[in-house]
């Protein structure tokens, strides 16, 4: 047997695609010593260095340019793909930063593991968005999870939070147990893990075939289904999301579905492409149904949670029209709306959080009764976000939805877009009732007294909305850049 | 060189939308610490100006406090900048009217909008002779409007709200005529229709203005589905949503049989029902009545000259597609021929001034379809003007009598306010005899225009002749019921209001008097050849219609002078009868319109209460999606997996079982959802 001998350049290598990633965990750790080492009144210094970390590591992202950087024997990657979700999570991850610092202190969570387990849910999000390899991907999915199920739970005296994080956790497990028997299978036929590898060996007739594969395949998207919360595999989204504390909520809708929205396009476009003629079926069918059953739910919800609960259901729904025809023109699209979306919902949720009381009680939605006039900045924020997630124009949201459909009637899926296009009209309902609430209902008590944002509070909302309406008005270069992410899966 | 003004197209819609934002500034930073501070000084039963509970106009007049200087600066900004848009577009038609017929086209690209792959929309305007023709109407009717509401919206408190909501709303409407592609003509559909929302329920203290403004967005959703649809499907035939390239390839693909007959359909068909939706016909007309809640200024800009009107534009806009598909144009025409007459039985009945007009104006708007569903495009947008400027006066004339009367709208409760509101009466009475169709005032031109094509063009019928005619003779029944209830007779007023009753002020008369010459002058410009005339009208729409005229023209080559005369004469003959009879009825034996509302009961009260339309779509449609929605949700996330979980574990393991699944059953559900789900994808998978 040959001594294993190391090859310093290609560690090297390795260790410069997962950068970002490093100095992820990194700052994790340390924000988790500090909190140990400093006082109860500094405690918003762990919401400051965690904010840095985000940063640098945003800019590592930047340095690292455009090329494509294999490490660990092509088990991660850095190419266009990796670095666009690396941008989008971290991006979530700092507007969840920028949100918790006041939250925390409101509902009396003021923990320094907060911060740390936020930036270690991003580090496992970062590695399934580059993972290209299966195991990789669970890795990453298991790392994301974990500290997610506890921060669904972190309001420890809150039975709602508790029953969130525990049915979120049950299921969770069992989700990973499909995904992980699905890569299973397909190693057990193909003899691989590997995203690249798996695509050359799809040209053997005899393996697309095999009913092991298939079945594999057919579990691996089970496990994806779940996290990106697709009918029927979406039951826990809205227990688990009305339960969770809302920055968290916010953080889950925008940073967990990107992660898992990036594996499942990595595996679909590079190792799949072979199966599309029967995959398309599939993903056909699970989009109709997630946007309708998404969309037709949220109409009757009164509780403002658990409507963008359902709502952002529905999109995952749009967002999977977009990898129906598993074409580079459906993937940037669907590229293109996660970003978007990730800005203008965690938004919706910033504001409904300033505007809500008190966990449990301030999100039903007679709350918002007069917000509109009285505080015209929150009501003119929160319209803006919502006539985005409603798809209305000239936002960056009618611009995702469009692209999304239009790919879709590209390819020649009319009916998906027919039906796509119909829900989207469906969900204004709900969305527009939020609005009426704020400008056209008088409230039978006093309006409700938003708590003031701190300054990092309001620059989060600030950033969304610049990003949601400048997206809307000229989103060719970010449109661009999607374009290049997904043929960078592909060269 | 005077092309060079072209250049500045940009600034046409960017005016108003610099209008949005100083008000926005003023409404900020000045208004709202203002109307905190007053809120907050006790005065919670309303304030007394605080219109929505009361009526428009009700207090106020008397005790009218200095205008603080926010206020003027507000009330020269708001129609400062539609003027000068008016301007700017006058100067800019001017240029391209000097250009020659054919070369009468331009568009200025400001950036590139969406661009990927093959697809790529520019934020880009278009003038060409159509776009001339909206511009020139929405900025010119809307600069009069905005001066109007200076003096009809002085007592409200939110001045500079309104006057952000109106400019905007100018904005977006500029938006929607001089997009250069149906994307950008989307975006401006939304924004009006997000104005429109915004100013119905702008007395939204009031539950039925908050109620209308919903209603009108949500049926406005249907028509909005349809347009996105049909945009799709021009981009997947076409590969460009450009007006210019899609309609330079429409003859090609035609030939090369790529845009067959079926695709034309369907993609006029889906436009057509974007159009039902934003222009209020059948069977989605039901919004616009409602929408009246809303300032009478608003009704008359939004809901009678310009919004309404945009669906008549988008199918102008798309003539040459519309001509591939004949069963549209059939459909387009019937549509607007039975809601012409359909909704002017209706106005009929109604004692609400401005309900009356808001049927009217359905009625009005069918006719503009009539018009292009014949194939008479040019024949529809002439009506377009010519309404928008009597119309509009209608709707601000009885603003005019609203406010004399503080706020009363039943005309029951009018009549002989001629010499006390002798400008308004006279302006009104010369706005109606223009949609009357009385000769040489323009509804004449227009409407006998429309009503000639559809007997004579090739795609017309001598049944929608009939149906036209009969509804203008229906039309100038009700039209002169509104004026002698209102401005002949005995006063029926309250004593209360009849002390206070006053002309209005000049910032609202002229604005009356101007469109009052507008609706008498403005359909000369398209005296029909028969009457010895020059059509200057067609002529200039010409090369946007050339296919449409063609079409159009075909039948009518066979159809003599003299026939198109007769009918003229027909129609002519069939309004003045129906003035008569207002008259007789209204003037001279008023007692009998009580009788035969007595006498026929069934009839009467099926058509006072506008067919029982809004109750039946209530049941029919409204409370079935509610219904079903929480049937949906109840059922599929409860009930169906429940039932089968309930089901299988009463099988499996008996009644001692389900206690426990009550107990942690909700999860054992979720993952039963789950398993199943991963065996049907599994199972569909290895199957397929």
């Amino acid at each position: 047997m040959a001594p294993i001998s190391i090859d310093a350049a290609a560690l090297l290598t390795s260790v410069q695609s997962i950068v970002p990633e490093i100095i992820v965990v990194a700052t994790a750790i340390f924000v988790l010593l500090l909190d140990l080492a400093i006082s109860e009144e500094k405690k918003h210094l762990l919401c400051g260095m965690g904010l840095l970390g985000i940063g640098v590591a945003l800019f590592s992202v930047y340095a690292l340019g455009q090329g494509r950087i294999e490490g660990f024997s092509g088990m991660i990657v850095h190419d266009g793909m990796g670095a666009f979700f690396d941008v989008v999570i971290l991006s979530a991850c700092a507007l969840t930063f920028l949100m918790a610092t006041g939250y925390s202190e409101w509902e009396g969570t003021h923990k320094g593991e907060f911060y740390s387990l936020i930036l270690l849910s991003t580090s496992g999000m970062m590695f399934m968005a580059k993972g290209t390899d299966l195991m990789t991907v669970f890795l990453g999915l298991e790392t994301l999870s974990i500290p997610i199920y506890v921060l669904v739970g972190f309001h420890r005296n809150r039975m709602s939070s508790l029953e969130g994080a525990l049915k979120y956790f049950l299921l969770g497990a069992f989700a990973s147990g499909f995904l992980l028997y699905g890569i299973a299978l397909i190693y057990a036929v193909t003899g691989t893990t590997k995203i690249p590898v798996l695509a050359t060996m799809l040209y053997d007739p005899r393996i697309l075939a095999s009913p092991l594969f298939l079945a594999g395949t057919g579990l691996l998207l089970v496990g994806f289904a779940f996290k990106v919360s697709l009918v029927p595999f979406h039951m826990w989204t809205p227990d688990a999301y009305e339960g969770a504390p809302t920055v968290v909520t916010a953080f889950m809708s925008a940073a967990v579905k990107a992660a898992a929205f990036a594996a499942l396009i990595r595996v679909l476009l590079v190792a799949l492409p072979g199966m599309q003629p029967v995959l398309w079926k599939v993903l056909w069918g699970l989009a109709v149904l997630t946007m309708t059953v998404g969309n037709l739910s949220a109409l009757v919800q009164n509780n403002v949670k658990r409507l963008l609960a359902y709502s952002s259901i529905a999109h995952a729904g749009y967002i999977l029209v977009g990898l129906v025809s598993g074409d580079v023109l459906g993937g940037q699209a669907s590229l293109f709306y996660l970003l978007v979306y990730a800005f203008m919902n965690m938004g919706a949720f910033g504001v409904v959080m300033l505007i809500a009381q008190k966990e449990d009680e301030g999100y039903d939605i007679a709350n918002l009764a007069g917000i509109g006039f009285k505080y015209p900045a929150l009501g003119a924020l929160l319209t803006l976000f919502l006539i985005s997630l409603g798809g209305i124009p000239p936002t960056a949201g009618f611009v995702g939805k469009f692209y999304l459909f239009s790919a879709a009637v590209k390819n020649g899926y009319i009916w998906l877009a027919v039906i796509g296009v119909l829900n989207s009209a469906a969900s204004i309902y709900y969305y527009l009732r939020m609005v009426v609430y704020m400008y056209m209902v008088t409230p039978d008590v006093e309006v409700a007294v938003p708590r003031p944002p701190r300054i990092l509070f309001s620059m989060a909302l600030c950033a969304s909305a610049v990003v949601v309406v400048v997206l809307g008005i000229i989103p060719r270069s970010v449109l661009e850049i999607a374009e290049r992410s997904v043929l960078s899966l592909l060269m | 060189m005077v092309d060079g003004i072209l250049n500045y197209l940009w600034l046409v819609p960017a005016l108003p939308l610099l209008g949005v934002i100083v008000n926005s500034v003023i409404a900020l930073f000045v208004e709202r610490p203002l109307l905190l501070a007053e809120e907050d000084h006790g005065a919670p039963s309303h304030g007394p100006s605080t219109r929505g509970t009361s009526a428009p106009m009700g207090e106020g007049h008397g005790a009218s406090h200095a205008a603080p200087a926010y206020r003027k600066l507000v009330a020269f900004v708001g129609p400062a900048v539609v003027g000068a848009s008016f301007v700017v577009s006058l100067l800019a038609v001017l240029a391209l009217a000097a250009r020659p017929a054919h070369d009468r086209l331009f568009v200025q690209v400001l950036f590139p909008w969406i661009q990927a792959g093959t697809f790529f929309a520019p934020a880009a305007f278009q003038l060409d002779p159509l776009s001339s023709v909206m511009i020139l109407v929405v900025t010119g009717v809307g600069f009069l409007i905005h001066v109007y509401s200076v003096g009809y919206m002085s007592h409200e408190k939110a001045f500079a709200r309104y006057f952000i909501y109106l400019n905007l709303f100018t904005f977006a409407m500029l938006l929607l005529v001089l997009g250069s592609n149906f994307l950008l003509m989307f975006v401006g559909w939304e924004g009006v229709g997000l104005c429109s929302y915004l100013l119905i329920g702008y007395w939204y203290e009031k539950k039925s203005a908050a109620d209308a403004g919903k209603k009108a967005f949500i049926v406005n959703r249907v028509g909005d589905f349809g347009f996105l649809v049909a945009v799709f499907l021009i981009f997947w035939t076409f590969g460009t949503v450009e007006y210019t390239e899609v309609f330079g390839k429409i003859p090609g693909l035609a030939a090369s049989g790529v845009l067959t007959t079926g695709i034309a359909t369907a993609i006029t068909l889906l436009l057509f029902v974007g159009a039902v939706g934003k222009s209020a016909q059948i069977p989605l007309y039901v919004w616009l009545p409602d929408a009246m809640e809303g300032p009478t200024p608003v009704s008359a800009l939004i809901h009678a000259a310009t919004m309404v009107t945009a669906g008549v534009y988008m199918v102008a806009r798309t003539n040459a597609l519309y001509l591939l598909a004949p069963t549209s144009m059939a459909v387009v025409a019937v549509v607007g021929a039975a809601t012409a007459l359909f909704s002017a039985t209706i106005g009929i009945t109604q004692n609400d001034i401005k309900r009356v007009l808001a049927y009217s104006t359905v009625s009005q708007l069918g006719y503009m379809f009539l018009a292009c569903g014949v194939g008479a495009f040019t024949a529809g947008i002439f009506h377009l003007m010519t309404h928008a400027f009597f119309k509009a006066l209608l709707f601000l004339g009885s603003g005019s009598v609203i406010h004399a009367l503080s706020g009363e709208q039943d005309m029951r409760k009018m009549g002989s306010l001629r010499k006390h509101l002798p400008i308004t009466f006279t302006t009104m009475f010369i706005a109606t005899l223009a949609i009357s169709g009385i000769p040489g005032l323009s509804g004449f031109f227009s409407k006998d225009e429309i009503l000639w094509k559809s007997f004579s063009s090739g795609h017309g019928h001598v049944g929608l002749w009939l149906v036209g005619t009969a509804a203008a003779g229906i039309t100038a029944f009700y039209m002169f019921r509104l004026v002698f209830l209102t401005f002949f007779g005995d006063s029926r007023m309250e004593p209360e209001v009849e002390k206070h009753v006053h002309e209005s002020p000049y910032s609202m008369t002229v604005p009356l008097m101007l469109l009052a010459v507008l609706s008498v002058a403005g359909g000369w410009i398209g005296i029909p050849h028969v009457l010895g005339g020059y059509n200057y009208f067609e002529e200039w729409l010409a090369p946007v219609f050339a296919h449409g005229a063609e079409g159009a023209a075909h039948g009518g080559a066979h159809a003599s002078a003299a026939l198109e005369v007769l009918l003229m004469a027909g129609s002519v003959g069939v309004a003045l009868c129906g003035i008569g009879l207002a008259w007789y009825l209204y003037r001279v034996r008023t007692e009998v319109p009580k009788e035969i509302a007595d006498r026929v009961p069934g009839l009467y009260d099926l058509v006072l209460n506008k067919y029982y339309v809004d109750e039946i779509y209530d049941v029919a449609i409204v409370r079935k999606i509610v219904n079903g929605s929480i049937w949906l949700w109840e059922a599929f996330d409860t009930a169906f997996l429940d039932g089968i979980v309930n089901g299988i574990a009463a099988l499996v393991k008996g009644a001692g079982e389900r206690t426990r699944r009550l107990q942690t059953g909700v999860v054992g559900n979720y993952a039963f959802s789950l398993l199943l789900g991963a065996v049907i994808l599994v199972g569909f998978l290895l199957w397929s």
